[in-house]
């Protein structure tokens, strides 16, 4: 009877409905009655929504993208995708591993201090110290890595919010690039020429793409596979859908939580090998809102911030969506504030679609 | 290692029950599935176990009763890896073992369904089954690259639910949040019957649920027995109890306030025993 009552949109159950207080003696045929119902078109789109929950980002960028080209032809140009893309890469490989975090239910505030240390270690070890460039860039990784694993370790080990620990961290990590590389830059010329390798342009019919926009291509790939086909994917959606479930199905929950944040800055790491290709240079001052854009891309990609919900596709999607934005929009001349301002009402439209397709009912 | 059993405190009736009397006769832990012999459990000052006994025998339910606070969930607790008792013994199959955790119970052939139900909502009804004992694909598929093997553990969800009865859910892609409380108990359940060996725990399984679906929840009870596996249910319903339950352990104060059968006594009995308001006494 609680089925009936939460589902007044439907004509069905309405009808049903009164048939049980009209006949009472008859409950079992309007059960099967309501067992039968036509879902109404709002609710299949609610059902759709839940099984595929990238769908709706995907129908945003593909509006936006058509409409973007209305306002403005140049947007579907070649070399507007190009340039679309190259700015999508790093984000984009960036909230690969805040998405690993947030379907834990947990967030990542350090994300970008993260990949800017790893950054400065990997530029400056091979500038200033001698170090040979892919050693240096393993270096570089191993200490994004091991960020992560610090993460995971205070998460776990001392039961403190994901959202205080990073928070805590963010501040570490920034010191620590600052106190290390002494707030320098490390130019393109000084570096060798691995650390640029993701940066390396090569044409692909009319498109120009870097090396960077397809390794992050084929990370989110391989994130989506291990996401969706092994154990260790289903284990992390079991502890960010319901924590105290999976440790009761005998998942090592502090396992799994410490995994997902070493593998989130294993990732973290080798975005700062992609940073470094995008920027030319290694500044401390480099993706300063990294946090918030790659929140930005994760909500926005349908990733559900209560955990459990949502994934990769949807994250690069996400990412996809807010660069569109800022480059449609400025293609169509529209003041910058408004970019921002649309940036907000999908976040919160996307948060707001979240919301409604939990509620869904058989 | 107490092993004076603190029920010989207790005076008992002799009428007719199982493994009984007066003195009482407990069972030699070699005939049973699970024995527990003077499991005691503190919680600071607060006794939550006060040398408990239990038997489990072969192909039965045994019913575990008593008020809120009376150590029920403790006693199963202590049993199945989830506490630790102070002190006691626990055989399962005539061997002592020592549970440390809830996950050394389950590889032992112990399953539990939580009054949580421990299901992922947004998972479907196939990985909850098997969550936390996922099948690989055969192959370099499964053993290189880690690949589940989803259809397979779909067919075999599908298996074990029909094998209980459950016909309601057909589809085992389905979100378990997309359930109803019943269907969703019915996959906890098929999920334990599924993978136990030894013995099933049902922790209040019809609490949440309407007259009907506890009436499933009860028959699947039958199923599992008719199985073979022994059942331990913890419920406060007493007409449950009395319908499914071959014996019944009365959990009073910590301690066991004695353990009857639906043909010895009645359920206001039963629960008269349970509140303290009559004991089991002889004759």
């Amino acid at each position: 009877m609680v089925a009936f009552s939460r589902n007044r949109s439907n004509s069905y159950g309405k009808e049903a409905h009164v048939t049980t207080s009209v006949e009472p003696q008859a409950p079992a045929s309007a059960a099967e009655q309501f067992a039968l119902r036509q879902q109404s078109p709002l609710q299949r789109i609610q059902h759709l929504l839940h099984a595929h929950p990238s769908l709706s980002p995907l129908m945003v960028l593909i509006v936006a993208c058509i409409a973007f080209t209305i306002i403005n032809p140049r947007f579907a140009q070649p070399a507007t995708i190009s340039i679309i893309l190259q700015q999508t890469a790093v984000v984009a490989a960036l909230a690969i591993g805040q998405t690993l975090i947030i379907l834990t239910a947990g967030i990542d505030l350090a994300v970008g201090a993260t990949a800017i240390l790893a950054m400065l270690v990997m530029a400056n070890l091979a500038a200033n110290n001698g170090v040979p460039g892919g050693l240096a860039l393993l270096i570089g990784i191993a200490v994004g890595t091991a960020c992560g694993f610090l993460n995971g370790l205070l998460v776990t080990r001392l039961n403190l919010p994901p959202f205080i620990v990073t928070l805590g961290t963010l501040s570490i990590y920034t010191a620590i690039g600052l106190l290390y590389s002494g707030g320098a830059s490390v130019g393109k010329n000084k570096m060798p020429s691995i650390l640029n390798l993701m940066g390396t342009r090569f044409p692909i019919g009319p498109f120009r793409l870097t090396i960077g926009v397809v390794v992050v291509a084929l990370l989110a790939a391989v994130v989506a596979f291990v996401l969706s086909q092994t154990s260790w994917g289903r284990h992390l959606y079991a502890v960010g859908d319901d924590i105290e479930a999976a440790r009761l199905v005998g998942i090592q929950v502090d396992r799994v939580l410490l995994s997902v944040y070493t593998v989130a800055g294993l990732i973290y790491g080798f975005s700062a090998w992609v940073l470094i290709g995008r920027a030319g240079t290694a500044s401390p001052n480099a993706i300063v809102g990294a946090n918030l854009e790659t929140i930005t891309a994760v909500v926005i990609g349908g990733t559900s911030l209560f955990g459990g919900r949502g994934g990769i596709p949807g994250t690069i999607l996400g990412a996809l969506i807010v660069y569109a934005f800022n480059i449609g929009l400025a293609l169509a001349g529209v003041d910058d504030q408004l970019r921002v301002l649309a940036i907000g009402v999908l976040i919160i439209v996307a948060v707001s679609i979240d919301q409604w397709i939990r509620k869904v009912k058989a | 290692m107490s092993t004076t059993p603190s029920s010989s405190e207790l005076t008992e009736e002799e009428k007719g029950t199982v493994g009984l009397g007066n003195p009482p006769v407990l069972a030699n832990p070699s005939e049973t599935v699970l024995s527990a012999r003077g499991l005691i459990k503190t919680f600071g000052k607060v006794v939550g176990l006060d040398g408990v006994d239990l038997d489990l025998f072969p192909g039965e339910v045994l019913a575990v009763i008593g008020d809120n606070g009376a150590g029920k969930s403790t006693l199963i607790k202590a049993m199945t890896g989830a506490l630790i008792p102070d002190s006691g013994q626990v055989f399962l199959d005539g061997n002592e073992v020592h549970f440390k955790t809830p996950q050394d119970a389950r590889s032992s052939g112990i399953e539990t369904v939580y009054q949580t139900l421990a299901v992922a909502p947004a998972l479907d009804i196939a990985a909850n089954m098997f969550l936390g004992r996922e099948q690989r694909r055969s192959g370099p598929l499964g053993s290189v690259l880690r690949m589940l093997d989803k259809k397979g553990m779909k067919e075999a969800a599908g298996k074990s639910m029909a094998n209980l009865g459950i016909a309601t859910v057909q589809n085992m892609g389905q979100a378990v949040e997309t359930l109803s409380g019943g269907q969703r108990q019915a996959v906890a359940v098929a999920r334990a019957a599924t993978f136990a060996t030894k013995f099933v725990v049902l922790d209040e399984p019809t609490a949440a649920l309407g007259v009907k679906e506890t009436g499933q929840v009860l028959n699947l009870i039958q199923q599992i027995k008719e199985k073979g596996l022994p059942v331990i249910l913890i419920s406060h319903n007493m007409p449950n109890v009395f319908e499914v339950s071959d014996r019944i352990h009365i959990a009073r104060l910590g301690g066991c306030a004695g353990v009857i059968t639906p043909k010895s006594h009645t359920p206001t009995e039963a629960v008269a025993i349970m509140t303290g308001a009559t004991t089991l006494a002889k004759g």
